[in-house]
Order: C-alpha cells, then sequence, then structure tokens
C-alpha cells in the first residue's frame, strides 16, 4: 500500500512489516513493549508529516480525538422508524 | 438529522486472526479505491493498542453530486482501539474536509465469539447542504449500503490468504452449532441486522418520497 507522500511508501513499508510482526508475535501474546519499531516510526512520521504539511492536511481535524470519547456517534433508539 | 445504518458480518476466523488482518487489509482486489494509507498515531494505554491512520480514498459521486463534491480524492481519519484482554477491536473513521457537504461516520466493533468474529457495522451520513442534504444523505447510504459488501469481501480475501488451512477447516456450520454461545450470539445480530435492515429501507424509502 502506497503512503501519502511518494517518498515516505518506502519507509512506511519497513515500519509496517515490524510493526505486524511485533502485533502477532507479541502484543497478541501479551508483550506490551513497543520499543522495538520506535526508531522505524519516528522515521516514516517525519516523513509522513512533511508529506501531510506539503498537502495542507488540516493537523488540527486529524489530531482530533472521537473514538473512545463522548463526541463518538450514538446509536438512534431502537424504535425510531423514520 | 443523520441516516443511521447498521449490518453484522461473521468472518470464520478468529478473533486475532481477524485483528492482525486488520493491518494488512490494504490492497485487496476490492480496493482499488484506497490510495494510501499512514499511520500517523500510535500507542499503548492500560493493555489496549491506540491507533490512528490517515487514509486516501477517491471519491465516487454522481453527475448531479460534482457541483458540490469535486474534489477528486478524499482523506479520511481512521482510529482504533485493539483490546486483546476482551477480544474486541473497534474501528471509528470520519472524513476529513467536506463534512458539511456530506460527513460519513463509521464505527465498526470486531468481537471474538467462539473460534469466529463478529463485526457490528454502524454508520451515520449526514449532509448540510441547504435544498439537497435529503438527496445527499440517501446518496451517501445507498453508496455505503454498496461499499459494505465490497469491504467484506475484501477483508475475507486478504484473511483467506493469510490464513488459508483456516479457511479449509472452517467450511461450516457445523462449528457454529456445536457452540451454543455462538448460536445464539448469532440470533441476537440476526434479529438487530433485520431491524436494521427494516429501519434502512424505510430511511431510503422516505426520503425518495419526499426528494
Amino acid at each position: 500500500m502506497n503512503s501519502i507522500g511518494e517518498e515516505c511508501t518506502e519507509l512506511k513499508k519497513q515500519y509496517d512489516d515490524c510493526f505486524n510482526n511485533w502485533f502477532t508475535e507479541k502484543f497478541l501474546k501479551g508483550n506490551h513493549d513497543d520499543s522495538v519499531c520506535a526508531e522505524k516510526f519516528k522515521v516514516y512520521q517525519e516523513c509522513v508529516k512533511r508529506a501531510m504539511r506539503q498537502q495542507n492536511i488540516d493537523f488540527k481535524e486529524v489530531d482530533k480525538d472521537v473514538l473512545g470519547t463522548e463526541k463518538e456517534m450514538k446509536a438512534p433508539p431502537q424504535d425510531a422508524s423514520s | 438529522m443523520a441516516r443511521y445504518f447498521e449490518n453484522t458480518t461473521v468472518f470464520n476466523f478468529s478473533w486475532e486472526q481477524v485483528a492482525c488482518g486488520y493491518w494488512k487489509r490494504y490492497p485487496n482486489p476490492e480496493s482499488a479505491h484506497v490510495l494510501s494509507e499512514d499511520t500517523y498515531k500510535r500507542q499503548i494505554r492500560d493493555g489496549c493498542l491506540y491507533t490512528k491512520r490517515l487514509l486516501t480514498k477517491t471519491n465516487r459521486v454522481p453527475k448531479w453530486g460534482e457541483k458540490f463534491f469535486n474534489a477528486k480524492s478524499i482523506k479520511i481519519v481512521e482510529e482504533s482501539i485493539v483490546d486483546p484482554k476482551n477480544k474486541l477491536l473497534v474501528t471509528y473513521t470520519r472524513n476529513l474536509g467536506y463534512t458539511k457537504v456530506m460527513s460519513v461516520v463509521e464505527r465498526v466493533e470486531y468481537r471474538g465469539v467462539a473460534s469466529q468474529t463478529v463485526a457490528l457495522r454502524s454508520a451515520w451520513i449526514d449532509s448540510q447542504v441547504f435544498g439537497f442534504s435529503r438527496a445527499i444523505r440517501a446518496f451517501g447510504l445507498e453508496r455505503f449500503r454498496k461499499n459494505c459488501t465490497q469491504m467484506v469481501n475484501g477483508f475475507n480475501y486478504v484473511l483467506h490468504n493469510m490464513f488459508p488451512k483456516q479457511s479449509l477447516s472452517a467450511g461450516g456450520n457445523a462449528n457454529v452449532a456445536s457452540s451454543a454461545a455462538m448460536s445464539h450470539a448469532l440470533k441476537e445480530m440476526r434479529d438487530a441486522a433485520l431491524t436494521a435492515t427494516d429501519r434502512a429501507k424505510a430511511n431510503v424509502y422516505a426520503s425518495v418520497q419526499r426528494s
């Protein structure tokens, strides 16, 4: 899969490979030490954020957290039918 | 008011397999519209993995919609929480920008039930374009429903590739029937899905008549 910045795709791939391995072999098995991919993540992040800035992406909007907060959308009551 | 939609899908894979597959969902034969995917933020809190990703997808709109929504692509923010203790993965996606024209929010809960995974998908589609909001919501809802099948087929394709043996041996409902918990959960899910389908249909008809 491509990164938003063409120049970041290779860094993304290296990080994703590291993460997927860590997720399967460590995290799901109860080992929550995530330092193994930290360096790869940092380099990849710098690239992505640069690409995002170049594309004028609104960081404030991206940074907004919704999941797990009061701002999450709620399902309507069961009897509402229109 | 936003249109609401929900449905339920059962994946013939364990929750762990679905959780691993989730990060490898793209590309797949049904995901030509997904252009890019990046991890923006990731951290562990209280034993759960919190991730925020940024996706770019092509924006497919009918001719009449181009007037409001002429962007060729759209950015999507996806938040997720993986809770391995409770075998729960929750994802929450929203579009970035153009939210007044059309906002699509999707929340999916992937829950491990016996040897399978049940995904409960909810979506809220809204628009605030004066005079056109109903038509846009109805269009958004229909597009979302169609995309659902694609999303599930694409994800299943990836899972079958990652875990080929599993998919052969999980050939059936024999496994489901043998588990009382699973059949109970499935019945509840089916009822919920039926209610939701009726509700969604009613919504679409109502909007067609009104517009």
